[in-house]
């Protein structure tokens, strides 16, 4: 076998397309994922009890199941209920509930383990509950977690492969598109999978950079 | 009419009553300074009288209104009294100044430059005004606990709470807070204090509070009370502790 990536020039702009659609999928994900997570874990901490045995619930459906039978079920299952979605909303829905839920754990080992008198002093200064975390638990659970939160993200962004299965014409979409069309499997998955690596990489650096910025750059820390 | 005043106040955590029945009144510029064995229910006291922890049954009021947690929230008890713990528990991702600014912009809703003005002020008070823009991990122990001291003060509370506030402290650092309280006294600060600190006690304070048992044993001006204890428990713990 003679390898030939020039057979894939034809489809410049398919596995552009497709790279788009991957990273705006993935970047939407994870700004909701985890503004969900960081609402969640409040609930979770200061709600009635109701609401926490939901959102534990919550958090073990979506941790126990696969997430491509989770895609399945909101974009197949879903129109059942008279619920019909576009298949790139059911594939941004699974990954953030899928993202929401093992942020919130990891989101929630962060604040546990900030000292109680941080807690404390926060309280006899006069802040409730919600300034309390916003101003003073925030920053630091998200530091002591960031390292974890940010692999969590890459996952997401790395699981999304499978959302091609309902067809949203993603990178491995069009990969499948490519190697259907031309035969030339080696070349088009070989090409995708060191897309997904550049982008698993460059995603980490731009979580480094963010964490540096919002977290711990002025105080020059490393995160 | 006394600043503080707390009647038959009670407190148990489980089965474990801590507190059997504490009466004390304090009066506006008044140094207390609460003594007694570790278990004894010192800190548990200050906890209730700033509702870190809820008393059971009994009355505590502070410059006349009841405490009372569905009346009086954090933020309307943070204008009466502040306080300062052992470990100081600065915020340790905000610098020195936002550590005293947070407070006055977030809870009073003071403005940014009005909230920095006021923090250089504590800040030059507990003598860190160089400070300003550090980090807490930069500073000593003895500096730390003086930034929470000059955040507690930025609220203006009426009376200040502190619990062993230089039992973290390395021994040369120990004198530096003490001065500062010693400061504030002497400017008619109400102080209520948890210490080890039996010279600081008898030189700065008004009044020594011994507590045993979660009771109060014997109180009284602290410079007879502590040359001259009458109860054998008091004496014992004085001789302990010299
Ligand atoms: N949050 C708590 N839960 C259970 N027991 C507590 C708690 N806080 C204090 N205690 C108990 O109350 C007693 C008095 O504690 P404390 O007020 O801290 O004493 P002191 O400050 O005089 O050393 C101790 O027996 C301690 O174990
Ligand atoms: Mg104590």
């Amino acid at each position: 076998m003679t390898l030939d990536f020039s057979t894939l020039l034809p489809y410049t702009d398919e596995l552009v397309m497709g790279l788009l659609v991957t990273v705006m999928i993935t970047v939407a994900a994870t700004l909701l994922g985890i503004a969900a997570a960081c609402a969640l874990v409040w609930f979770k901490l200061n709600g009635a009890t109701p609401l926490r045995v939901m959102i534990q619930t919550y958090i073990e459906l979506l941790r126990n199941t696969p997430f491509i039978v989770q895609l399945f079920f909101i974009f197949f299952g879903l129109p059942a209920l008279g619920v019909t979605l576009a298949a790139w909303q059911a594939a941004l829905i699974a990954m953030t509930l899928n993202l929401a839920a093992y942020s919130t754990e990891i989101l929630r080992a962060g604040v546990e383990a900030i000292p109680r008198g941080q807690f404390e002093a926060a309280r006899v200064l006069g802040l409730s509950r919600r300034q309390t975390w916003r101003h003073v638990v925030l920053v630091p659970a998200m530091r002591n977690i960031y390292p974890a939160l940010t692999n969590q993200c890459i996952i997401v962004m790395l699981g999304s492969a499978v959302i091609s299965q309902i067809s949203v014409n993603d990178l491995t979409w069009v990969a499948n598109f490519i190697a259907s069309r031309n035969f030339r499997n080696f070349e088009a998955y070989l090409v995708v999978t060191l897309i997904y690596l550049a982008l698993a990489v460059g995603m980490r650096q731009l979580f480094r950079l963010a964490g540096w910025y919002w977290l711990g750059g002025r105080q020059g820390r490393a995160l | 009419m006394s600043l503080v005043r707390v009647d038959a106040l009670h407190k148990s955590f489980g089965n474990n009553e801590v507190l059997k029945g504490i009466d004390l009144s304090i009066e506006a510029g008044e140094v207390v300074s609460i003594i007694g064995r570790s278990g004894s229910g010192k800190s548990t006291l200050l906890r209730c009288l700033n509702q870190l922890e809820s008393h059971d049954s009994g009355v505590i009021e502070i410059n006349g209104r009841t405490l009372d947690a569905t009346t009086m929230t954090p933020a309307r008890l943070s204008e009466e009294v502040g306080m300062v713990f052992q470990n100081f528990n600065l915020f340790p991702h905000k610098t020195v100044g936002e550590n005293v600014m947070l407070a006055p912009m977030v809870v009073r809703g003071e403005r940014e430059r009005d909230a920095a003005r006021r923090a250089r002020k504590e800040l030059e008070r507990v003598g860190l005004a160089e400070k300003f823009d550090a980090w807490p991990e930069q500073l000593s122990g003895g500096q730390q606990q003086r930034v929470a001291i000059a955040r507690a003060l930025a609220l203006s509370p009426r009376v200040l709470l502190c619990d062993e506030i230089t039992s973290a402290l390395d021994p040369e650092l120990v004198g530096d807070v003490l001065r500062v309280l010693e400061q504030l006294a002497s400017e008619g600060m109400t102080l209520i204090l948890v210490t080890h600190e039996m010279g600081f006690a008898r030189d700065v304070g008004n009044r020594v509070v011994f507590m045993h048992q979660g009771r109060i044993h014997e109180q009284g001006d602290a410079k007879t009370l502590l040359s001259e204890p009458q109860t054998p428990e008091l004496q014992q713990f004085i001789s302990a502790v010299l």
